[in-house]
């Protein structure tokens, strides 16, 4: 277990190295110039020059891309260009409020797209199957802004039960995680739906109703600790999905986040910022899945980590 | 043990525990109802065991699962008739009673032992549930009751099986466990549908025993489904015998067996392979088509830190025998033995030591194109047609694959093999477009062996090629492999475990224990005259389908097989085979 954890680790630190060279090669090529957008457009070429050769972005890409390995690690994520401050510290103050948003949304996306999930599996082919597979369908397709806008105008603008945005209280916190759970549940009603039914038909289950239990306890006893287990792989996939919905969400609902200083950063082509928020996400998608992986060997016992 | 005799004046005094009457079950289709059982009546007193026989789609399952009130909803249900249990008529009873009943008064096992118990829930918790369910014990009590029910079907190390998971025990120990859930609370009606059909031949044996004994112990009334009227022969106080949801016949066991009346019961009988009763066969060449000299195979189980491997399993160790042309050399085994590895190896499709040489050329020497040349002479036939056939290719393309593959003659020559295979293996041409999913089981296998027989090999490998068909349908399939092989003069390598099979059709056996050969010869040698203990209790396990035959009790195999996994650097101890005349190799006893 511990050498496996290791090895995992191990793996880890190289998929962020090749994320980390991706992203600053993307962002060496990319034709706008960060230079400019500190400087300033009345700047002149002189100033322009000069601030380049400070944040040594006059030289080669290699020498660029070892000078930022180099900080990293060391801890050093480098200062943002525009804000003046460590981006370590940048990002480790909206940390907490991402992470909030991320297990609040994940519970509700879960309470949400299970239950539609098992619900539809044990009525299928009938009206409420198909009704809330349709649902799914809207909540797959819907774009995250026009969701996030209809939440916000609906809930908080028109019947003003939540705040329009902001943090700090549980109030705060109901509207975006909501709204993020709706948007991911429809993935997970369709998975939980296809493996409820796919376990619904296994001979353990029919030995199980053969043995005259109650079907509360066939279908959450039995049924549900199998159906779940390709569930759960799935949720350390989805957190690479969702950091890409939390930045949407976190702008329009003014929720302070590493979403929204990633959306700054972007907007001004601040490229520690960038940097800094790619590989903490990434970070976050791979331990995520190894989390996952991790939680799997307690429910299967067939499955054993090495 | 005389089972025909069985407690046959003792059951027309015992009280009468079920009562079927004119039982209808039909599915609702697009075009109305179509009855799955039709207007099926018998009784059951205690003690009795009353066996349904029949072919797959006779409605015998369906027939179980009405009793059990398990029948799929909403489309197949209960149309007519009724099932009385006790003073109760099941058909009619709300959902909420009927499962309070079953588990308690009725319990079921099932065929597949693999799948029938939950995968992620430990074994005493799986037994200790149902009995819970239906009594109101305290959860240690209940404990309890689960350690004497496995004590009672006799498995090793109950404790211990209570915290274990369903992967960590074999098939035999799996059906043990379902039969010890199934009898933890005396239910008066027991189900058996195939409980031994997925298990090997010697475990069979054992289940079979365990059943009888339980049955006398407890008064159990046992409705046995099956299709293997051997077991029939050894079980059964009464049979009936099912025919597309009707039943063509009724009676004693010794009476079915003396003297069945109905065409379909006869046929059914006569389909059965029996021991003793294979014909004498022509001559073979002593020409070798393959041959095997200490051929190992061994895969690597990794662990540690750095996932190296640690352990091997040693899936087949120093086998050496020879294929002569048009012969059936036929390899025999319980599973997990090797011989389906064997087979792999042979067509290169696992990596291998030693010798193995198709027609003089070893499989070592040659490149990817000296492969594929060799695999013109030979061709493998799988146990399971219906996973060995593409579902969306026609059986025209199907058949016609191995010549596409080697570049063999135009579409319209490939069309017309294809079709003139398709007559030859008893199929119709005009069956060519069809699909795979459009034929029965029997057919299916008649096309895999057509697709074997387009290339014209020396050598067919059928893996297992009859097991998953029925009796009549397995008959017919052994009859068309037999024809074959005398027009063409193929050479057939035999994998079975069914001894009766094997007896039935092959020149040459080799005996396989653990990855090694323990026994080899010709047919009369190996049984006529069985030298290894192991072959032998492989012959006496085969259910003998007559129940006037006297089995002489064998002895209760004690503890578990040994493993073919052994740490890098150690190996199974190497068996000598000794040639105790004309060509019989034995291992020398260790």
């Amino acid at each position: 277990m511990a050498g496996y954890i290791l090895r995992r680790l191990i793996q880890s630190a190289l998929i962020l190295l090749g994320v980390a060279f991706v992203t600053f090669f993307l962002l060496f090529v990319l034709p706008a110039d960060p230079v400019r957008q500190i400087a300033g457009r009345s700047a002149t070429a002189e100033t322009v020059e000069n601030i380049r050769q400070q944040l040594g972005l006059d030289k080669p890409f290699l020498v660029q891309f070892f000078r930022y390995l180099g900080g990293l690690v060391q801890g050093d994520l480098g200062r943002s260009y525009l804000q003046k401050s460590e981006v370590s510290l940048l990002i480790a103050s909206r940390l907490p409020a991402t992470l909030l948003l991320m297990v609040a949304a994940i519970f509700c996306e879960l309470a949400i797209g299970l239950s539609m999930g098992i619900t539809a599996a044990l009525r299928r082919d009938r009206f409420t199957d198909q009704a809330l597979m349709l649902t799914s369908f809207v909540t797959v397709s819907a774009p995250q802004f026009v969701v996030s806008l209809l939440m916000l105008y609906v809930f908080a603008v028109k019947l003003g039960w939540f705040p329009i945005g902001g943090y700090g209280t549980f109030r705060h916190l109901v509207l975006p995680a909501i709204t993020l759970g709706i948007l991911g549940s429809g993935w997970y009603s369709r998975m939980m739906r296809s493996s409820m039914i796919d376990v619904m038909r296994t001979d353990y289950i029919r030995t199980a109703r053969a043995k005259g239990l109650t079907r509360a306890r066939v279908v959450l006893g039995h049924a549900l600790p199998n159906a779940i287990l390709p569930i759960i792989a799935m949720i350390g996939i989805d957190i690479g999905v969702f950091m890409g919905g939390i930045v949407v969400v976190e702008s329009v609902f003014g929720w302070p986040g590493i979403g929204q200083l990633a959306w700054q950063a972007i907007q001004r082509i601040d490229i520690p910022i960038i940097m800094g928020v790619t590989l903490v996400s990434a970070a976050a998608i791979v331990l995520g899945n190894l989390l996952a992986d991790l939680i799997v060997p307690f429910i299967d016992p067939r499955i054993r980590l090495r | 043990m005389n089972a025909g005799s069985k407690n046959a004046s003792g059951a027309d005094l015992a009280p009468e525990v079920l009562r079927v009457q004119g039982l209808t079950v039909s599915v609702r289709t697009e075009t109305g109802d179509r009855s799955l059982v039709e207007d099926l009546s018998f009784t059951l007193r205690r003690g009795e065991t009353l066996a349904i026989a029949g072919e797959s789609g006779s409605g015998k399952s369906i027939t179980a699962l009405a009793i059990m009130g398990l029948l799929p909803p909403p489309a197949v249900r209960v149309t007519a008739g009724s099932i009385h249990l006790g003073d109760s008529d099941l058909t009619r009873l709300p959902e909420a009673q009927l499962r309070s009943l079953r588990g308690s008064r009725i319990a079921m096992i099932f065929q597949e032992p693999m799948t029938s118990l939950n995968p992620v829930l430990s074994i005493g918790t799986q037994l200790t549930e149902s009995i819970r369910a239906h009594t109101s014990v305290s959860r240690t009590e209940a404990r309890t009751m689960a350690l004497a029910a496995l004590q009672a079907v006799r498995l090793s190390q109950p404790e211990q099986r209570l915290n274990q998971y369903p992967h960590e025990l074999s098939g035999g120990m799996r059906q043990r466990v379902m039969i010890a859930m199934a009898l933890a609370l005396r239910p008066e009606v027991l189900i058996a549908d195939e409980p031994t059909t997925a298990l090997d031949v010697t475990v069979q044996r054992e289940v079979l025993d365990l059943l009888r004994d339980l049955q006398r112990e407890f008064g159990t009334a046992i409705i046995l489904i099956t299709h293997d009227m051997g077991v029939v022969a050894e079980m059964a106080d009464r049979v009936i015998a099912m025919k597309t949801g009707r039943a063509e016949e009724e009676g004693s066991t010794a009476q079915i067996f003396a003297q069945p009346k109905m065409p379909y019961t006869q046929d059914l009988l006569a389909a059965v392979p029996r021991m003793g009763k294979g014909k004498p066969r022509a001559e073979t060449g002593t020409d070798t088509i393959a041959r095997l000299q200490d051929v190992v195979v061994r895969f690597p189980l990794k662990g540690g830190l750095l996932g190296r491997a640690t352990a091997q399993v040693h899936a087949v160790e120093h086998v050496s025998f020879e294929i002569r042309r048009g012969e059936t050399f036929a390899l025999v085994g319980e599973s997990g033995c090797g011989k389906s590895t064997i087979a792999k190896a042979m067509v290169g499709l696992v990596p291998h030591q030693g010798t193995i040489e198709i027609a003089g050329q070893s499989l070592a020497s040659l490149d990817t194109a000296g492969r594929k040349a060799l695999r013109r002479r030979i061709q493998i036939v799988f146990q399971d047609p219906m996973a060995a056939l593409n579902p969306r290719m026609t059986v025209g393309q199907l058949i016609a694959e191995p010549l596409l593959i080697h570049g063999l003659c135009t579409a319209a020559e490939q069309r017309a093999r294809a079709a003139d295979l398709m007559q030859r293996v008893g199929l119709t041409t005009d069956q060519l477009d069809r699909y795979p999913h459009e034929f029965s089981g029997g057919q299916r296998q008649r096309i895999c062996i057509a697709r074997a027989l387009a290339l014209q090999p020396d050598l067919i490998i059928a893996d297992e090629s009859v097991s998953a068909l029925d009796v009549s349908v397995q008959a017919r399939v052994l009859e068309l492999l037999q024809i074959l092989q005398r027009e063409f003069g193929i050479a057939f390598l035999f994998i079975s475990h069914d001894m009766a099979v094997v007896e039935n059709i092959s020149d040459r056996v080799a005996v396989m224990f653990l990855g090694q050969i323990v026994e080899t010869g010709s047919r009369a040698q190996i049984f006529g005259n069985p030298q290894h203990p192991y072959t032998r209790r492989l012959i006496e396990a085969v259910p003998v389908p007559d129940p006037t035959c006297i089995r002489t009790a064998s002895p209760r195999l004690s503890g578990e097989v040994a493993s073919p996994v052994h740490p890098f650097g150690k190996g199974p101890k190497r068996l000598v085979l000794v040639d105790i005349g004309s060509g019989h190799l034995v291992a020398a006893s260790p």
